[in-house]
C-alpha cells in the first residue's frame, strides 16, 4: 500500500529533490492524521526534539482555523519558524490532504527548496472524523493518532484511518484509568480491525513516550534512504 | 473538442487548490454584505461582470495560442491588489501541477519553466484549455464559472446556506455567465491585431481591499 518512490505520475508531480540539490533523495513525508484533540500536534512536537538533532525536519499544518498548530509549534520552539508552514483548508480539512492536495504540495515543494538537506516531512491534518486519510499523492507514510479519552469504542467502530493508517497510535494511555478506558480492548480491536499493521499505546506528553513512533518513523527513514541510494 | 474535458475542467473537484479560496466571500459574511441567497447572487453578479470578465478574457486570450507572458503581465496590470496577485499566482502554480498530469503538454512545460512561482491562474487555465482541444470561447466559460462557483461553495460552507438553494444562484447566472464569455471571446479575437491593449480592464474595488485586509486576518477558514 505504501507508494513506490519510482512511481511516474509522482515524480511527474514532484521532482525528485536529486534533481535539484546534489543527488540527495527528497524528504520523506508522514501524514499525521486523527480527530481534534487526539494529540497529533503534540506528537509532531515530541517527534521533532527526539529527531531534530539527527534528522532534518520540516512541518507542514493544516489547521481548520489557521495557524493555531503552527503557533503551537512555534512557541514550544520546536523548530526554527523557516521550518513550519500553515496551509488553509477552506472549512475542509480532509479535502485538502486527500481530495485536492495541491496546497500542500506546493507546501512541502516552498520548504524542499528552502531548506537544503531536507530529511523528513511531517504533515499534520487538522483534526477531522475517522474517514479522513492522506491521499498517497502526498504522503508515503500515514500515522493515525487517536487517545483513550475520545471512546475506547473507536478501534472497534474502525473507518479507514483506523484500519489503513500504516501505525495506529492510541494515546493518552496516561488518561485510560481517569476515563474509564479498557487499554487492552482497545488493543485487542485494534489488532483485530488492523491485521498485520502496527499498533502503539503510549502518552506523548511522558518523558520517551514519543520513542516508539520515533523509532517506526526512523525505521521509514532508513527504507526510503536505502530504496533512493 | 470535446464538451466532456470542459465538464472536467470547470468541475469544483478538479484538484487545483480552488477550495480553499472564496473569492472574496468571507470578508463580505463576516461584514455582512452577504447573508442569504439574493446576496450571495449579488455579490457573484458583480464579481463576474468585473474581474470574471477579465479572468475570462485572459482565458480565452491563452486558449487561442497568444504570448501567455505578454497574457501574465498584463494579468498583473489588472490585479491592483498585491494579495489577489499574490493568491492569483499560487491557484496558477497549483493549477499548472495539476493540468500538466491530465493534459501534459510543451506550452505548459514552457510556460511553468519561465514562471516557476505560478503563472496568474486564468493564464494557466486558458493554455491548458488549449492542451485539452477546447476553443477560447470554451476557456471563458470555465473562467466565468469558476469566478462564480468559489464564492458559492464558500458561502454554502461558511454560512450554512440551503445547498439546493445555493446552486441555483449559479445556475441563474448561467445567461450572464455566457454573456460575460462571449465578450471575453470577442476580446481574445482582437489580441493579435491589437496587443493586450484589447483586453478589458474592469475591476472590483471593494473586492480589491478587502482581499488586503483578509490577507491580515490572523483567524480565517480561506486562503483568500
Ligand atoms: N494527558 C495527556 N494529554 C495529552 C497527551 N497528548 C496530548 N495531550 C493533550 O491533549 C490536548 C490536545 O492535544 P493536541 O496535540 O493539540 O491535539 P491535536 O488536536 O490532535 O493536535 C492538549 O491539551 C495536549 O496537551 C498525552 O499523552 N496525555
Ligand atoms: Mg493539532
Amino acid at each position: 500500500m505504501h507508494l513506490h518512490h519510482t512511481d511516474p505520475v509522482r515524480a511527474e508531480i514532484i521532482p525528485p529533490a536529486a534533481a535539484r540539490s546534489g543527488g540527495r533523495p527528497r524528504p520523506l513525508r508522514v501524514g499525521l492524521g486523527g480527530p481534534v484533540g487526539s494529540g497529533k500536534t503534540a506528537t509532531v512536537a515530541a517527534l521533532c526534539r527526539r529527531l531534530r538533532d539527527t534528522v532534518s525536519i520540516a512541518v507542514v499544518t493544516n489547521d481548520i482555523y489557521t495557524r493555531e498548530d503552527a503557533e503551537a509549534l512555534l512557541r514550544q520552539a520546536v523548530l526554527a519558524p523557516e521550518r513550519i508552514t500553515a496551509v488553509e483548508t477552506g472549512a475542509c480539512p480532509h479535502t485538502a490532504i486527500r481530495d485536492d492536495i495541491s496546497a500542500n504540495l506546493e507546501a512541502v515543494e516552498d520548504l524542499q527548496e528552502r531548506l537544503d538537506p531536507l530529511d523528513l516531512v511531517l504533515i499534520e491534518s487538522g483534526g477531522d472524523n475517522l474517514t479522513a486519510t492522506f491521499s498517497k499523492g502526498l504522503v508515503d507514510h500515514q500515522i493515525f493518532v487517536i487517545d483513550t479519552a475520545g471512546g475506547d469504542d473507536i478501534p472497534r467502530k474502525g473507518g479507514p484511518g483506523v484500519t489503513a493508517a500504516d501505525l495506529l497510535v492510541i494515546n493518552k494511555t496516561d488518561l485510560a484509568p481517569h476515563v474509564g478506558a479498557d487499554l487492552d480492548a482497545m488493543r485487542r480491536d485494534a489488532e483485530a480491525a488492523r491485521g498485520p499493521l502496527p499498533t502503539v499505546l503510549t502518552s506523548v506528553k511522558d518523558d520517551h513516550g514519543v520513542d516508539p513512533i520515533a523509532d517506526w518513523i526512523s525505521r521509514r527513514l532508513a527504507e526510503h534512504t536505502a530504496v533512493r541510494s | 473538442m470535446s464538451p466532456l474535458s470542459l465538464l472536467i475542467l470547470g468541475d469544483g473537484r478538479f484538484p487545483s487548490g480552488g477550495h480553499a479560496h472564496s473569492g472574496g466571500a468571507e470578508t463580505a459574511i463576516a461584514a455582512g454584505r452577504v447573508h442569504d441567497a439574493a446576496t450571495l447572487r449579488d455579490f457573484c453578479q458583480g464579481r463576474l461582470h468585473t474581474t470574471g470578465l477579465v479572468a475570462a478574457a485572459l482565458a480565452a486570450g491563452a486558449a487561442t495560442g497568444y504570448d501567455p507572458l505578454s497574457l501574465d503581465e498584463a494579468a498583473d496590470a489588472r490585479t491592483p491588489s498585491p494579495a489577489l496577485r499574490r493568491v492569483a499566482r499560487r491557484l496558477g502554480r497549483q493549477l499548472m501541477r495539476a493540468v500538466r498530469v491530465t493534459w501534459p503538454g510543451p506550452e505548459l512545460d514552457d510556460l511553468a519553466a519561465a514562471r516557476p512561482g505560478g503563472a496568474h491562474q486564468p493564464v494557466v487555465l486558458g493554455v491548458a484549455a488549449r492542451m485539452a482541444a477546447l476553443t477560447p470561447y470554451d476557456a471563458a466559460q470555465a473562467a466565468a464559472y469558476d469566478s462564480v462557483c468559489g464564492p458559492v461553495t464558500a458561502a454554502i460552507r461558511l454560512l450554512g446556506l440551503d445547498p439546493f438553494q445555493a446552486t441555483a444562484v449559479t445556475a441563474g447566472l448561467c445567461g450572464d455567465m455566457e454573456h460575460v464569455a462571449s465578450q471575453a471571446a470577442g476580446h481574445a479575437a482582437r489580441l493579435p491585431a491589437e496587443g493586450v491593449d484589447a483586453l478589458p480592464a474592469t475591476s472590483a474595488p471593494l473586492l480589491e481591499i478587502t482581499a488586503e485586509q483578509h490577507a491580515t486576518w490572523p483567524v480565517r477558514l480561506f486562503a483568500s
